[in-house]
């Protein structure tokens, strides 16, 4: 087994991960939910409702007021990649990790649901990938050691559906996949494949899911997003869960690994939680026991990711008020293309963002016992109820699907008389179903249904496998890997191609949204102009950059005829080197003893303020505040003026108090008035003739250290600045200028 | 068929059911819906199960895949495409992949057929 770890500080290198996978085995089998951490503490603040923290993370953007903390939420957090191109997912994959993903999910390329076997080898996907043995083991081995990096098990996950749906249950049980979605419903109503070939295929499927311990997602969800009204096939959804659940029960799946995938069916501008909540209410109260997988809306999501984003906000908090085992999130560019690395990680982030805000809630709110919610939530029920009836009082399932019953448009008992029909010997892989002969032997773990071991001298109960020693789930190494079976399509060829640009060690960089070296770009853009002229325009101007395949994904109306916000993505048509690019500086900042000796041993006076009429102060009391690490705990003594300060004034004060330093603080950045407030006070300490005899810096969430020192300042500090980078230029200026 | 939403008139029979017993009836149903296709899946088998039973028995897929083709082809595919190997394997004094894949090369398929004749267990 390879012994090669991820260094936190270097670049995934996914040829090592490609290196040796023939012999490569999964750690482990089976799903893992998050572990609560009841009490936890974190910068001050209790967290009611967390899970263990993680090893290493990128905490949410605001963190760094709040000591960098990094709450992670109780339910696992699902996001879905599938770029087309495993090799560049791996990358994504990390990404997502370190924004709190603890659930990996593959959709598969498009057409593998009707493919009659296992595909192998590497073939690039469309709108999915290719789910083989080698692109699992390879991810699986990513995610193992992504794993180690953050501190905590991810569940890796794809689909166990279509007409080979029980070699690719075998095939995920061998190589470590631990959840995947598997629902004959599925098959029938949206693939078209038999729906006898579907159920008996699944009871196979299901009992090896099950040996694997896998968690089970089922595939309702579909109808929200198939039907014309979502909100209407809410007492139908319940039925789908219950088939699929009692079938799984049936096939031996434990209730707790059993998911129900729910979506919240309705959006704003609906008045959605007054639908969505007595909905989610209901289904919780009958599949007590069952996991709850909380997916997100897709149905009514647009190109606009704001949009999609308040809408999965709202999701979450359904979650919240009820609950979420495994909190699904849709990626909020879903609605203009297949996802894009920068979006997974948003997706992520409103999902950490959300539930440590609301961490706590139910503590101080609850659902009202009578009222709306209830009389809802009962009607909900009671429809399903009678949608099953009716099915049985027509013969059953088989024959409901056969009638259309299922995805009918109409809120059950009401028909709109649209539902998706199949017929019982239709559809892909009719009529392949065999009965099985009085002798009929599978000599296999996890195999379901009648099995004569008695003729070979097994007893009821026995492991069939053990006719042969032992099966591939005992004896893994019976596993035949196959590399590869097209020469051109495969891995290697694609990662040949852009070897200049891989990292470690590459030579040349390009922008990426989804692949190494696609070089896709994204622009906003508004223009003064009705709809159809602001896009030709976009495109034009796109085209004017030199931009290729340049291509409108989002159009927004600000006002029919007054404005127009466009979104273009395109491609670059140039690659850059790596040796040629000027990197910014990494600020200087002496140790915290040298500092404290610097200023001890000469002591220094400074005044500060924030310049112009600007009311902001926050920034600058954390640069200078000794309780927040500012530059007062080196025994600067600060003169702290306030905010909205004229120039003059500051200028004024330096010499009055025999300052040494102007620390200017300028956040408003409108017109660019905070560098022409740097260059007054700059002009100004000229025209008293104090300049020289004073060190000024300035500083600004939207200041450039070059063009700050333009303007006249001796040095600029934007974000991230803290108090020991302020205090060691305060140091080095005064020694460089002998004050 | 088109129904308008007679909701009201068709749920008087569940008005008297405390939310307990809805829920029982609610998965008792249930149960009734899915125990025929259930017993439908324990009385037969598929092109994929078989495939599947050969994976965990040490074939490749593409073995696999050409094994259960000849099943098919010659009727075997009821008693099961591990039990054809198995049974190969025992006759043969051959572990069931190796037998299989004789089966393969070889494609004497009427041998294979030969074990089964009877109908009978072995």
């Amino acid at each position: 087994m390879s012994d090669f770890r991820l260094k936190p500080d270097a670049p995934l290198d996914v040829r090592e991960i490609l290196r040796d996978l023939e012999h490569y085995r999964p750690r482990r089998r089976g799903w893992t939910w998050r572990r609560p951490a009841p009490g936890l503490v974190l910068h001050g603040f209790s967290f009611r409702d967390a899970s263990e923290s993680l090893k290493r993370s990128v905490p949410l953007p605001p963190a760094h007021h709040f000591g960098g903390i990094d709450p992670q939420p109780a339910p696992v957090i699902t996001t879905e990649i599938a770029s087309g191109r495993f090799e560049d997912d791996i990358r994504r994959m990390r990404m997502a990790a370190h924004h709190g993903a603890d659930h990996i999910m593959v959709i598969r390329t498009a057409g593998q649901s009707h493919f009659d076997g296992l595909i192998e080898g590497t073939p690039q996907g469309v709108g999915g990938v290719p789910i083989t043995r080698k692109q699992l083991r390879a991810q699986r081995k990513a995610l193992d050691l992504i794993e180690d990096e953050v501190g905590r098990p991810i569940n890796y996950h794809s689909y166990v559906s279509g007409v080979a749906g029980p070699e690719i249950a075998v095939l995920f049980a061998e190589e470590g996949v631990n959840g995947a979605h598997q629902d004959p419903q599925y098959n029938v109503i949206y693939r078209n494949i038999n729906m006898v070939r579907s159920f008996v295929d699944a009871c196979e499927s299901k009992t090896v899911m099950a040996w694997a311990d896998m968690a089970q997602i089922d595939g309702a969800h579909n109808a929200n997003a198939t039907a014309r009204d979502a909100w209407k096939v809410m007492p139908e959804l319940m039925v789908q869960h219950a088939v699929n659940a009692s079938f799984s029960l049936g096939c031996g799946m434990p209730r707790d690994l059993v998911c129900l995938s729910t979506v919240p069916p309705t959006a704003a501008p609906a008045p959605s939680l007054y639908m969505d909540l007595p909905y989610a209410v209901a289904l919780r109260e009958l599949f007590t026991g069952f996991r709850m997988r909380a997916q997100m809306n897709t149905k009514y999501i647009q190109s606009s990711v704001r949009e999609a984003t308040v809408t999965h906000v709202l999701n979450m908090l359904v979650s919240k008020l009820t609950s979420a085992d495994i909190q699904s999130t849709i990626t909020p560019d879903e609605g203009r293309n297949v996802p894009w690395h920068i979006y997974n990680v948003e997706a992520c982030d409103t999902a950490r963002q959300t539930f440590s805000g609301l961490d706590g809630l139910m503590e101080m709110v609850e659902l009202k016992a009578a009222g709306p919610l209830r009389e809802k939530a009962r009607e909900l029920k009671e429809r399903a109820v009678l949608f099953m009836e009716e099915l049985l009082e027509n013969g059953g399932y088989f024959e409901g699907v056969a009638a259309g019953q299922f995805v009918d448009s109409g809120l059950y008992p009401e028909r709109a008389g649209d539902g998706i029909r199949r017929a019982v010997d239709g559809g892909i892989g009719a009529g392949t179903v065999v009965l099985r002969e009085k002798d009929y032997l599978a000599p296999v773990t996890a195999h379901y249904g009648y099995n004569n071991l008695s003729q070979y001298g097994l007893m009821e109960g026995e492991d069939p496998a053990r006719l042969i020693g032992g099966c591939t789930f005992q004896k893994p190494e019976l596993i035949r890997y196959i590399d590869e079976l097209d020469e051109t399509d495969n891995v290697s060829v694609r990662m040949a191609e852009h070897e200049r640009l891989r990292q470690p060690g590459a030579e040349g960089i390009q922008p990426e949204m989804e692949w190494l070296g696609d070089g896709v770009v994204l622009l906003t853009m508004f223009f003064p102009a009705e709809a159809r002229l602001a896009q030709a325009a976009a495109l034009e101007a796109a085209r004017r950059m030199k931009l290729r395949e340049a291509e409108v994904i989002s159009v927004e109306i600000m006002h029919p005829v007054d404005g127009t916000r466009v979104e273009v993505k395109a491609r670059v048509p140039f690659e850059m080197d790596i040796a040629g690019l000027t990197l910014p500086k990494e600020p200087e900042v002496m140790g915290e003893d040298a500092l404290r000796e610097a200023f001890a041993a000469r002591p220094m006076t400074v005044v500060c303020g924030t310049v112009g009429e600007d009311e902001h102060s926050v920034g600058l009391r954390e640069i200078i505040d000794i309780k927040h690490g500012g530059i007062e705990k080196y025994g600067i003594s600060v003169h702290y003026l306030g905010t909205s300060v004229p120039p003059e004034k500051l200028v004024n004060a330096a010499v009055e108090l025999g300052a040494q330093a102007i620390l200017a603080s300028a956040v408003i950045s409108h017109d660019n008035i905070h560098y022409k407030n740097i260059a007054l006070v700059d002009r100004l300490a000229r025209e008293m003739g104090v300049r020289d005899r004073l060190v000024f810096l300035a500083g600004g969430t939207q200041v450039t250290p070059e063009l700050a020192r333009e303007a006249g300042a001796d040095e600029g500090f934007g974000r991230g600045t803290r108090g020991a980078h302020v205090a060691t230029a305060l140091a080095r200026l005064r020694e460089a200028r002998d004050l | 068929m088109n129904r308008n939403d007679d909701f009201l008139t068709r749920r008087a029979h569940l008005e008297g059911l405390d939310d307990q017993a809805l829920r029982e009836r609610f998965w008792s149903l249930a149960d009734r819906l899915t125990a025929p296709l259930l017993q439908m899946g324990r009385e037969y088998t598929t092109p994929s199960i078989e495939r599947s039973v050969l994976l965990r028995m040490g074939f490749s897929s593409l073995e696999a895949a050409a094994l259960v083709k000849g099943c098919l082809e010659h009727g075997l595919l009821g008693h099961g495409a591990g039990h054809l190997v198995y049974k190969l394997g025992l006759k043969r004094s051959l572990p069931p992949r190796e037998a299989g894949l004789e089966l393969l090369s070889g494609g004497d398929w009427e041998g294979a057929k030969a074990l089964f004749e009877g109908g009978e267990p072995a």
